[in-house]
């Protein structure tokens, strides 16, 4: 079970969050102006990495606040916690970069 | 019951003062405390304890500790308490023990299906596999249930656990796993740096190897190790900062530190006493885990490894110097290392007669020359090479190993002790996804760099002398307290005299294993895996070692092959011609022993299984005689029978008087958000999929919300209090997801709307006052509003004082019927609820529950989400195209509306459906299909959602989800059924009763 660093309550048990999956999916602003492929992207289809991936987390038995996070998939280690909007660390996105989704 | 015939007159750790009765297999023995069952059986001169998984063989205690495979038995403690495979080798000694054997019948010494063992060449590996094939169907009802009889272990208890078990959760900055030496050198170390520490013992006393052979061996500081071990103890108890707890396991290591620990509270006892749990389970959060545990001694495969009266050396050296046992009296023991030599001169000392056949050619004299001294007949460069005795082995085969020749004349014994090396104890490490590294010295695998913030220490290390095992666990406790902020250099570690380390050659398995001729080689003691199953399992293909595992079998067992897996290992990288690293390792799993289900589940069951909510007027309910069901979490009263009456009665009592008179529903359960904010407006047009920017202040309107992916997702109805404030109602069940829905698109999506929403479910107590003299039963109690027709029309809503009471009435109906929602805050729910009831008295209000609430909603065609919807089921399915705005722009799921596939058609759509023969109710989840006479399967087009026998129509009806279902309006369908032919239905419209609504706006 992940110890998972809340940036509004501190560090908590996993069991007191949701995971909301991929983080950085921004919902289309103009949706008619998509492809049903286009649209079923946006719906359907999240990255798989091995590695670095950014995550939206939500303290649901805790504050209720969302936040982003990166967690190595591979090591199950916590690599960064950020706000929502914001743009994860710049390292951490030049290393996802470079991996992939492989 | 005389004393055990096995016990010396003196020494060992055992109170013999205090002699304990127990039973074994029906007979009654007697041991002492200190004794684990184990020891007070062999003291008893029992091995004899157990048959074997597969081929039923006799099987004897192997160990002194968590890794038994064999002595797995049944204990008896009366009052329901029964726990099948219990390992004898820990569980200690209690007055009034029963313990019984497990998978033999009739009995240990006679076991008629002990004719697996002769049918052994029959039964390799992949047996079932490959032989119960065919044909198909008999496996279900035929192989499966003969195998299951046949083989596996103890049976489940049947009768509730009648034991409390606890929860406990920690945190600490230093946990350590194991309190042998290295693990209580790194308790002091830690605990004297002002770490929290938590110090961990699977057994009753601390000590691990001090408290055995150990305490023979090696002198610290001068003396005998108990001073050592007595003052340390002694220290860290006084210390404030460092828990000790003994007869705990540590089960498991988890990401991010989190340890599993099982505490044993009342295990070693008959009964816990009163209020005292049985198991307390332990889950520790800790900044640093120093693994301790030591190392576990490998068997050797050699045939006919397997009999009663062959023991690990290491075990038997527990049983003698801490039990005073001495399990038998001609000993063979069979190495290839030195770590037996010590203890075979101890058991020349108790009395018996010890040969020492150590495969190695060549042993020094350092080592030699004292055993032989002390009595011990050595032969070097001699292996093991077979055993006889049925229920005791009686006589092993030996054989040089440059001749390659059995010795001529078999040994006779009744104890052969197998050293085979020491593997240090890595579960925990592994399970924390730490990597091993080979240790050619060692011949087993050492710790490599950790994952989570954890080291090992001692034994589990890889020091084979108890100096350096104390310095190495000092060293961990500090570098673990430091880690953690505690920064103290470690003490200097004490002065050790003992021996040289032990060195071993690897031997992995006896040459000429793979031939039956003497016996099977055993592997995998629990689930009877041979060396011979190994290699068959290579040469039809298995290659990685996990596939090898899983035909086997081989690590599968209770004890996840803690004697077996490294040779197993050894065994196929020899068969592939491969060092014993480039095999690999499988995965180690948590638990590192077994957890009893009790102990997980904790107090989590029963009423304490899953939080109630109850409504305000659940106590009056209570005395009305409602009987309920769960909604969600939630007690809902589902029908209020009178004296005599069944459900089906009351219903249609209730239903009728609500459409007759008046009834009223206690709503309270309903879902309820207060939504404000200036955005609150804009932020509805995008979550519900109709218009919300011109409802009026104080008017209501229903709303459909989607998933992005279009499909119904919860309804409910909504009104607007003030220009920036709303009051959403959510299905009942759908009440947190709902919230939970609408927290995540203002947070993550638009930041920008102001905008806040709070749960209110639990502020207001709902009570629907519903039927056509709703008007004159509300009345007398309403103040400040004007209930008229025209001044409060349907859908809106007015504030106001109901019995007295402030109060938000929303003229809103479920039944289409005139219909009054009164919400009150609840802690006055009760108050309105029982004012409401007196005030309808004179005009036959009649309380009802959810069973009729669902009937008179069906009668109007009123669909429930999760009843008549499943998720995949679009507003325009439904027939509510009306309620989708094409004005508005853009909602959540709107764009999925128009994907090509979601307008086809052919998609299910709602209908009503009446059955023929009026009297008949169609089953819920009923299939319907368009010709009964088709041959199977038959086409299934659509199912039954919603089904009543309703007494306003004076007939069936159902609401269905049929394939094309609009279009098929007037057409006859069957709806087939398992006990009978199948019915034949008529499509209609889904609304059976009023469909222009007429009494809705009255």
């Amino acid at each position: 079970m992940l110890r998972i660093p809340c940036p509004f309550c501190g560090p908590r048990a996993e069991i007191e969050f949701r995971c909301g999956g991929e983080a950085h999916i921004r919902r289309p602003a103009d949706p008619d102006a998509l492809s049903d492929a286009e649209w079923a992207d946006y719906l359907f289809m999240r990255g798989n990495p091995k590695g670095v991936h950014f995550e939206r987390w939500f303290h649901a038995h805790g504050c209720q606040r969302w936040f982003n996070l990166a967690r190595d998939t591979v090591g199950d280690r916590i690599l960064a916690v950020y706000a929502m909007g914001a743009e994860p660390p710049a390292g951490l996105r030049r290393e996802a970069e470079v991996r992939g989704d492989d | 019951m005389t004393e055990g015939v096995a016990r010396l007159a003196k020494g060992g750790r055992i109170d013999r003062a205090r002699p304990l009765r127990f039973r074994f297999a029906g007979k009654l023995y007697i041991g002492y405390a200190g004794d684990t069952l184990a020891s007070a059986l062999l003291a008893n001169g029992i091995h004899l304890v157990a048959r074997s998984f597969k081929y039923h063989r006799p099987r004897g205690i192997l160990t002194a500790g968590a890794e038994e495979p064999n002595a797995l038995l049944r204990i008896t403690r009366g009052d329901g308490r029964v726990d099948p495979n219990t390992r004898a080798t820990t569980l200690p000694l209690f007055n009034d023990l029963d313990a019984a054997p497990q998978n033999c019948r009739p009995g240990l010494r006679f076991d008629l299906q002990a004719i697996n063992g002769l049918l052994g060449p029959l039964f390799p590996a992949g047996f079932y596999y490959k032989t119960f094939m065919w044909p198909a169907s008999f496996w279900k009802r035929f192989y499966e249930p003969r195998i299951r009889a046949a083989a596996g272990l103890g049976e489940a208890p049947r009768q509730p656990d009648p034991d409390r078990y606890l929860h406990r959760f920690a945190h600490c900055e230093v946990l350590i796993a194991g309190g042998g030496p290295a693990g209580i050198a790194a308790a002091l170390a830690a605990t004297r740096a002002g770490a929290r520490v938590i110090l961990a013992e699977e057994q009753p006393q601390f000590g691990g190897w001090l408290t055995g052979e150990g305490a023979l061996r090696a002198r610290i500081d001068g003396e005998a190790p108990d001073a050592w071990l007595e003052a340390a103890l002694a220290e860290l108890r006084a210390a404030g900062n460092c828990r000790l707890l003994p007869r705990t396991s540590v089960f498991g290591c988890y990401d991010h530190n989190l340890v599993g620990l099982l505490e044993d509270v009342a295990d070693h006892k008959f009964a816990p006493a009163a209020g005292e749990p049985r198991h307390r389970l332990w889950k520790v959060r800790a900044a640093r885990v120093v693994i301790a545990t030591g190392m576990t001694e490998r068997p050797l495969v050699f045939p006919a490894n397997d009999r009663p009266g062959i023991m690990m050396a290491g075990a038997a050296a527990t049983y003698l110097h801490r039990h005073a046992v001495l399990p038998g009296r001609e000993i063979v023991i069979v190495t290839n290392n030195d770590s037996v030599y010590g203890l075979a001169g101890d058991f020349v000392a108790a009395g018996a007669r010890v040969t020492l056949a150590d495969a190695r050619r060549e042993i020094p004299d350092s080592i030699a020359l004292p055993a032989r001294n002390r009595g011990v007949e050595l032969l070097p460069g001699t292996l093991p090479a077979g055993s006889e005795g049925r229920l005791r082995v009686r006589q092993i085969h030996l054989r040089s190993r440059d001749a390659g020749t059995t010795l001529p004349v078999p040994r006779a014994c009744d104890l052969v002790l197998v050293s085979g090396g020491w593997s240090p104890n890595l579960a925990l490490f592994a399970q924390a996804r730490g990597e091993l590294r080979w240790d050619a010295e060692l011949a087993a695998f050492r710790p490599g760099p950790a994952h989570w913030p954890m080291c090992c220490a001692g034994g589990a290390n890889g020091t084979r002398r108890l100096g350096e095992a104390i310095a190495d666990g000092l060293r961990a406790g500090a570098a673990a307290a430091a880690a953690a902020g505690f920064e103290k250099p470690a003490p200097e570690p004490p002065s050790v005299e003992e021996g040289p380390a032990w060195t071993v050659e690897p031997l992995w398995c006896v040459p000429g294993c793979s031939s039956r001729e003497r016996g099977e080689a055993f592997v995998d003691f629990q689930h009877d895996v041979t060396a011979r199953d190994l290699g068959l399992a290579l040469r039809e293909g298995y290659e990685s070692i996990e596939h090898v595992k899983r035909y086997t079998t081989t690590g599968m067992g209770t004890d996840q092959g803690k004697l077996g897996n490294l040779n197993a290992l050894g065994i196929v990288a020899g068969e592939k011609g491969v060092p014993v690293p480039a095999v690999g390792v499988t995965t180690f799993r948590q638990p590192w022993t077994p957890v009893p289900f009790g102990a997980l589940v904790g107090a989590n069951r029963g009423p304490l299984f899953d939080p109630v909510r109850r409504t305000p007027m659940h106590a009056w309910a209570e005395r009305a005689g409602a009987v309920f069901e769960d909604v969600g979490q939630w007690k809902r009263a589902r029908y209020f029978p009178r004296e005599g009456e069944d459900m089906q009665a009351a219903v249609q009592r209730e239903a009728k008087a609500v459409r007759a008179s008046c009834g009223m529903l206690d709503a309270s359960t309903l879902g309820k958000i207060d939504i404000r904010g200036p955005d609150a407006a804009e932020f509805l047009n995008r979550v519900y999929t109709n218009s919300w920017a011109k409802l009026a202040v104080g008017a209501c309107r229903y709303g459909l919300m989607l998933g992005e992916d279009g499909m119904v997702f919860d309804d409910g109805v909504t009104a607007r209090l003030g220009e920036d404030h709303f009051h959403m109602t959510t299905t009942t069940g759908g009440a947190a997801r709902v919230l939970a829905w609408l927290e995540n698109w203002l947070q993550t999506e638009w930041p920008e709307l102001r905008v806040w929403c709070t749960s209110v479910t639990e502020q207001w107590a709902t009570m629907t006052v519903t039927g056509p003299k709703a008007r004159e039963v509300l009345r007398p109690l309403v103040e400040d509003v004007d209930l008229g027709r025209d001044a409060f029309p349907h859908m809106t809503f007015r504030s106001g004082r109901v019995a007295g009471v402030p109060a938000r009435i929303f003229r809103i109906s479920f039944t289409g019927e005139l219909s009054f929602e009164v919400n009150v805050p609840a802690g006055y729910g009760l108050h309105v609820w029982e004012a409401l009831l007196e005030a309808g008295a004179p005009h036959g209000l009649t309380v009802y529950g959810t069973e009729t609430m669902h009937l008179l909603r069906a009668e109007k065609g009123y669909i429930i989400v999760g009843q008549d919807t499943d998720g995949t089921v679009t507003p325009f399915d439904l027939g509510m195209g009306w309620i989708v705005s094409k004005k508005k722009g853009d909602f959540i799921g709107r764009r999925s509306l128009f994907r090509s596939g979601m307008r086809r058609s052919d998609r299910k759509q709602l209908v009503g459906l009446l059955t023929e023969d009026p009297a008949l109710v169609l089953e819920e989840g009923a299939q319907i299909v368009e010709d009964p006479r088709q041959p199977l399967p038959m086409r299934m087009i659509g199912h039954v959602t919603s089904s009543y026998r309703s007494p306003n129509l004076g007939r069936s009806i159902a609401l269905a989800m049929v394939r094309g279902g609009r279009e098929r309006s007037g057409q006859r369908l069957w709806v087939p059924r398992l006990d009978g032919p199948a019915i034949p239905v008529e499509v209609t419209s889904p609304v059976f009763y009023d469909p222009e609504g007429t009494r809705l706006h009255v």
